[in-house]
């Protein structure tokens, strides 16, 4: 099976590449890239697959290694088929799911149900996140190298922090055998207690309880000091203070092995945003300062913050038609995830489109360890087409399961228009295949 | 809403006239002032009844008492108070059961405010009789209401204004004609 | 003049010219509880719904008199006895007020936003009647008419509020009020019962109410909840008592013309000592009889919508 995308902008930051060319694809490997000279006579028959990219941007398929499919146990949020089906039609090729499912993956079995039903279900790749701890409880290790060679690509107790510095210490030397980054969710608990949204004055006008951007620091700073102790692979999930950025340039000037990520809402919507009480406002960690929004900005421009994942959190309406305080965190992010790059980063020069598209293409997949990421000749053909001028208002249906988006109504700039994995469509022009 | 004027339907003079033969009239009807009591609908028809008091004061060289009645509260299209919210004084310091009530007000329209002028009255007691006295009766009833005393009938269109100008707000006595 | 919104939600959102229609409305209210018939017809036929998450005797019977005495047919939905306490979401409740075709909804509810979700669902006027520690724009607005009546004004009056800031919707609704009134506002409690930057509320913070005791022309106490103890926010009853409870020993340096009000309930002896609840500066009592007659000026207005020509 040949296709070839020709009259495309290629964009390939692991390999330096920027340039209009074109793509051939064969038996669901990159075959050749080049200008439409350079290809012969053989290499483009009539049974092969054109693809017009006119116009478009070409890029290696994009990652998203931040998402929660809720299966098994919520299936009535979103599935694996349904959350695979979201990433398709927001452009991604390559997703990880956390592990707080119910019951939570932390042990093989966990691991083998994702990748069955990924394989069976599931319209792009699925790499399972495995627990920490057994159950997330945050007490004993979990069997992270039976997992390991059961296929996870990474440990986080993702929805909770470990809070306990001694098993988190553990748990970065004993993973350093196996070369898995620690995705690390930075919370003291104590500290954020029932808090509902960032502690300031916004929280103290709407009168609700605020959480004290320390609590996200001080979990950074305890990680950070941690990954040094033990020259562990510490990656750090959903950054949004300026402090926390601070802490992670520095530590990357000692050469401390940490990594991070933002996710989109962070940088495209404040603490005001909370005013009027839309509960698709309410995330963990909080939405914060427009200051802290410059800070992530600079984060990410001088690569401090090496990838943006969405966090994508499936929450049915009437879980989120609750009062505030109520109301669990999570919103969904993977279909808005490349429009807001493009039209809050890419389009207001925060990032060059090569600097953005590192940090959801070469930066995951480095520190995953995945063999993706990139246009190099015979790695596997997981391409992402993009339109930097299609423009859209960002409607009330999506192709996740859930709704809980903040962004509905919103005009962004920049949307994905063919995702394929392995060489095949799976979604053109906004519709799946 | 703008509105020119048409016509001066009464001047000062004319008003004045008009006050002394009303206030002689309510004496004749109620057979003296002995339990006679006056109300005024706010907000000229409080000047109104003032004034009217003030004559059979002089005719009989006795007061008679006199109170003002805002009917904001009784009315029956709350639903569209904008115009008028701010309700202004009831002061009727007097008990009004068994009383001969003079309801006075400037302009008689639609009957509406009398309405609610009666309802709001009878809330304060139970007078033996209520007699309605107006400057003006300009036609156009919407409810079977009907003045006992008059100063001037004239009858309007529906697209015609009446107001009545008083010197204790307005600097000057006079009915108007205005159109819209 | 009238109100500019369907909805009474909070005090942030209203201006001070509305603030200034519903106090002017609320003295001809006040004026009927003089008269042997203290009801008037303007909300004949319309339906009042009290709802109230949160257990409460002295807003919601202030309530159901203003509805009553309006004429209204009030409606008293409370969290334990109704579909409420089998879990039915508060939209589902909304939902069930609409098709009910009530007319307006008073909710009191224990979580911030609560009535911005009602406001937002049903087309009935929301008057929210405490929604968590957010808004409580009915008491704000008889404090601030008890004020005015006692002093003749609220611009430049200095109005000191002692006690839980944090965890009080009455501060933060008076705070607002006052504030757009043109009165200085200074709150007074312990440093952890401070909201986060409140100074950007545009209040003066201060920890010792010796220091403005004497430069106050009101003071209104907050009641202080025995549960913040155990959450360690301050130590004792006694030792709060001692720093911050307004006792006559206290006000001696105050002015004396000095007012002093109280949302109540009053924890007696722990904030405010008997004598001073009782004494002659107290306008406490008279709060809950102007309380009647705002909420009565609150209904009334809210009832008012578009202008027509008033016919004879």
């Amino acid at each position: 099976m040949k296709s070839i995308i020709r009259n495309g902008r290629v964009v390939d930051p692991k390999n330096k590449i920027d340039k209009k060319v074109d793509v051939l694809i064969e038996n669901g490997k990159i075959a050749k890239i080049g200008e439409s000279s350079q290809f012969r006579p053989g290499d483009v028959t009539r049974s092969t697959v054109t693809i017009d990219a006119q116009g478009k941007v070409v890029t290696p398929g994009l990652i998203d290694m931040h998402t929660h499919l809720r299966e098994p146990g919520r299936e009535d949020e979103e599935t694996i088929a349904s959350g695979t089906r979201a990433a398709a039609q927001g452009g991604f090729t390559s997703i990880c799911c956390m592990p707080n499912t119910e019951p939570v993956i932390d042990s093989v079995s966990g691991v083998k149900f994702i990748l069955a039903t990924a394989s069976q279900e599931g319209v792009v790749n699925v790499y399972p996140i495995g627990s920490i701890t057994k159950g997330q409880k945050g007490e004993e290790l979990a069997e992270i190298g039976k997992m390991r060679i059961a296929g996870i690509v990474g440990i986080s107790d993702d929805g909770k922090p470990v809070m306990n510095a001694q098993i988190m210490r553990r748990t970065l030397e004993y993973a350093k055998m196996f070369n898995l980054p620690i995705i690390s969710h930075c919370e003291d608990l104590n500290l954020s207690l029932d808090g509902v949204m960032n502690e300031g004055f916004t929280s103290t006008v709407l009168g609700l309880k605020g959480i004290p951007r320390q609590a996200e620091e001080i979990m950074v700073a305890r990680d950070i000091a941690l990954a040094e102790l033990t020259g562990g692979k510490l990656h750090l999930a959903h950054i949004t203070t300026r402090r926390s950025v601070e802490l992670i340039r520095q530590a990357k000037k000692k050469k401390i092995s940490v990594t991070c990520e933002t996710a989109p809402h962070y940088f495209s919507l404040s603490e005001e945003d909370v005013r009027g009480y839309n509960t698709n406002t309410k995330v963990n960690p909080p939405l914060r300062t427009k200051d802290d929004i410059e800070a992530l900005c600079e984060g990410l421009a001088d690569g401090t913050i090496d990838c943006i994942a969405s966090d994508h959190a499936p929450h049915l309406d009437e879980e989120k038609d609750l009062e505030y305080n109520i109301a669990p965190f999570g919103i969904i992010g993977l279909e808005t995830m490349v429009p807001l790059i493009l039209t809050n980063l890419v389009s207001k020069k925060i990032l060059s489109l090569d600097q953005a598209i590192a940090k959801l293409t070469v930066n995951p997949a480095n520190i995953l360890g995945l063999e993706k990421g990139t246009l190099s000749i015979g790695s596997d053909a997981d391409l992402t087409i993009i339109d930097l001028n299609l423009k859209k208002k960002i409607g009330s249906q999506f192709t996740s399961q859930s709704k809980n988006s903040p962004f509905i109504g919103m005009e962004l700039g920049g949307f994905p228009v063919a995702t394929i994995v392995g060489g095949k469509v799976v979604m053109k022009d906004g519709k799946l295949i | 809403m703008v509105s020119r004027k048409k016509k001066v339907i009464m001047d000062g003079k004319e008003i004045s006239w008009t006050i002394k033969r009303m206030a002689h009239e309510i004496v004749e009807k109620s057979y003296g002032i002995k339990d006679l009591v006056i109300v005024g609908i706010q907000t000229r028809g409080v000047y109104l009844a003032k004034r009217i008091a003030r004559e059979i004061g002089s005719i009989e060289k006795k007061e008679v008492p006199v109170g003002s009645l805002d009917i904001t509260l009784y009315r029956d299209d709350v639903d569209s108070i904008a115009h008028q919210p701010l309700v202004k004084e009831t002061r009727i310091p007097f008990d009004i059961t068994g009383k001969k009530v003079i309801l006075v007000d400037d302009v008689l329209f639609a009957g509406r405010t009398v309405r609610a002028a009666l309802d709001e009255l009878i809330d304060f007691g139970r007078p033996r009789v209520i007699r309605l006295a107006v400057l003006i009766d300009r036609g156009l009833r919407e409810l079977p209401i009907q003045p006992d005393f008059v100063g001037k009938t004239y009858p309007t269109s529906k697209k015609e204004l009446v107001c009545v100008n008083l010197k204790e707000v307005d600097g000057e006595d006079s009915v108007v004609l205005r159109e819209e | 003049m009238r109100l500019k919104h369907k909805d009474l939600l909070g005090l942030e959102y209203l201006d001070k010219e509305e603030i200034n229609l519903i106090l002017e409305t609320s003295r001809p209210f006040k004026e009927l509880f003089t008269r042997s018939v203290k009801k008037v017809p303007p909300l004949r036929g319309k339906t009042v719904v009290l709802l109230f998450y949160e257990p409460s005797t002295r807003t919601r019977t202030s309530f159901e008199l203003a509805a009553k005495r309006l004429s209204a047919d009030v409606l008293n939905i409370s969290a334990s006895t109704s579909s409420v306490a089998k879990g039915e979401s508060l939209i589902d409740t909304a939902k069930t007020l609409e098709a009910m075709k009530a007319d307006f909804v008073v909710i009191r509810h224990s979580m911030a936003g609560a009535p911005q979700i009602l406001a937002r669902t049903i087309s009935a006027c929301i008057i929210n009647a405490g929604d968590g520690t957010h808004e409580h724009p009915t008491q704000g607005l008889l404090d601030m008419f008890t004020i005015w009546e006692k002093k003749g004004r609220l611009s430049g009056l200095k109005v000191g509020i002692v006690g839980d800031i944090l965890h009080s919707r009455v501060a933060r609704s008076n705070i607002w009020g006052l504030n757009k009134m043109g009165a200085r506002v200074y709150v007074v409690g312990p440093a952890t019962l401070i909201p986060p930057r409140i100074e950007d509320m545009g209040v003066k913070v201060y920890y010792d109410l010796d220091e403005i005791i004497d430069e106050l022309d009101v003071v209104n106490v907050l009641r202080i909840q025995v549960e913040r103890q155990k959450e360690n926010l301050f130590p004792s009853l006694r030792e709060y008592n001692e720093i911050f409870g307004i006792t006559e020993e206290r006000l001696k340096r105050a002015k004396g013309d000095l007012l002093v009000m109280h949302p109540g309930p009053m924890n007696r002896g722990i904030e405010i000592s008997s004598s001073v609840a009782d004494s002659s500066r107290s306008v406490i009592t008279e709060q809950v009889t102007n309380g009647i007659a705002v909420r009565m000026a609150v209904l009334y207005l809210l009832a008012g919508g578009d202008s027509q020509a008033v016919t004879k």
